[in-house]
């Protein structure tokens, strides 16, 4: 079974990294450049089963995008993971509040990537 | 890089047999030649190869530091997550109601690396079992490598190793950071005690353990010594006890006298009579 994954990040670079790391594990990868652009995507698309989010992006951030989606019970069975250079505890314990199933602080190696799907129970095995 | 002339990979593969028991496959020449060459320059050597001829010659002896160089140390926070799973599900709730009167878990971690599986132990202990509070709850770990042990005593983590297998919510609850690191909670480094032990030699005298972690540390040894482990594990752990593996790792074939005994999707032993 093919899952699909939306990675929402205002980088090109890390968007198009990220991308790869999931297209190895059998990811379907669709992309948003922010959080504004991501909530478009979920309402042409619906749900995926995974999202991986930065935190700092410009018109709509991480956290608030984390926010929105939360509030709508079409996306509560996709996993957010907060992927970004924010390494603060307060940070962490903030985005774990709002809303995201797991937090990696960058650089995602594969070897961490598939420990957080492992966590999230996205793996077979 | 030059790689080491054979006599002088064949000097490092005796000499950590004969220390770790530790089996060094043929081919690993650069494998010996990358980890040694810190070694090399902590003794102000220009090569590997300088560093063998000094200590074959006799005129230096960094034997220690050459076996703890040889040694791998890759270990994660709930490697594997089967074993976890079942520790917090099964394993742990069956030993709490068997202790109910004694109060007292003893937890031996045989290869304990840098210290994420003792304190992936503890941390599933104060999470899921409150009630242990108040009981006594040990976690020995031990391992053959001094550095390994420090890092264990410090339970300090780079960014990198609490990515792996570590989920967030724990992170954030038993870690604080410290610089670029992050310090495990003095609360769960109180529940580790680590010691060294080199496996293959004589054992120092430990009591009567709950449950033994013994895991990825058996795949480096011959069968013989593999065996005498085992036998030494039975002697150790109480007649309930249980004793895990790695995920590559069994019993089978090399110790009659220990029968599997499944726990959710991971496998534990338990000696049997004799
Ligand atoms: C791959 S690590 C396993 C860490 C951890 N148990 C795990 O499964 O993630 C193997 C450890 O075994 C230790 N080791 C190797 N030979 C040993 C010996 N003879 N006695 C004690 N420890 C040994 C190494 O120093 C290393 O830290």
């Amino acid at each position: 079974m093919t899952r699909s994954a939306l990675v929402v990040d205002d980088s090109r670079a890390q968007r198009s990294m990220l991308r790869r790391l999931l297209s190895e594990r059998g990811y379907d990868v669709s992309e948003a450049g922010d959080g504004s652009e991501g909530v478009e995507r979920l309402s042409d698309m619906g749900a995926f089963d995974l999202c991986l989010v930065d935190w700092n992006m410009p018109n709509m951030d991480g956290l608030e995008f984390i926010k929105v989606v939360r509030e709508n019970p079409d996306y509560e069975r996709m996993q957010l993971v907060m992927v970004t250079s924010e390494s603060e505890p307060a940070h962490i314990a903030r985005a774990l509040m709002n809303g995201a199933d797991e937090y990696a602080i960058k650089p995602l190696t594969m070897d961490a990537l598939v420990d957080k799907l492992a966590i999230l129970g996205l793996e077979d095995d | 890089m030059s790689t080491l002339a054979p006599p002088d990979f064949d000097y490092i593969v005796q000499l950590v047999h004969r220390r770790s028991a530790i089996v060094l496959e043929p081919g690993k020449e650069y494998l010996a030649e990358s980890r040694l060459e810190s070694v090399a320059r902590e003794h102000g050597l220009a090569s590997v190869t300088e560093l063998v001829q000094r200590m074959r010659s006799g005129s230096l002896d960094a034997g220690d530091a050459v076996v703890d160089a040889m040694t791998t140390n890759e270990t994660s926070f709930f490697r594997d997550a089967h074993p976890f799973n079942a520790l917090r599900d099964t394993v742990l709730p069956e030993l709490i109601e068997a202790r109910r009167v004694a109060r007292s878990i003893t937890i031996w971690c045989g290869a304990t690396s840098s210290g994420q599986e003792p304190y992936s132990v503890a941390m599933l202990i104060r999470e899921h079992f409150p009630e242990l509070r108040d009981w006594q709850v040990r976690i020995i770990a031990t391992d053959i490598s001094p550095s390994m042990l420090d890092r264990t005593r410090q339970g300090r983590y780079s960014q990198l190793e609490v990515n792996r297998g570590l989920p967030a919510p724990m992170l954030v609850k038993y870690f604080t950071r410290d610089g670029m690191h992050w310090v495990v909670a003095e609360d769960l480094r109180r529940m580790v005690s680590a010691q060294y032990m080199n496996l293959n030699e004589r054992w120092p005298v430990m009591p009567p353990f709950d449950l033994v972690l013994l895991r990825n540390v058996l795949i480096y040894f011959d069968v013989p010594t593999k065996q005498a482990i085992l036998g030494k594990v039975r002697q150790q752990l109480r007649r309930d006890g249980l004793l895990l593996l790695g995920g590559a790792e069994t019993t089978m074939n090399l110790d009659a006298n220990f029968e599997r005994v499944p726990h959710g999707r991971s496998t534990w032993y338990r000696p049997t009579g004799a």
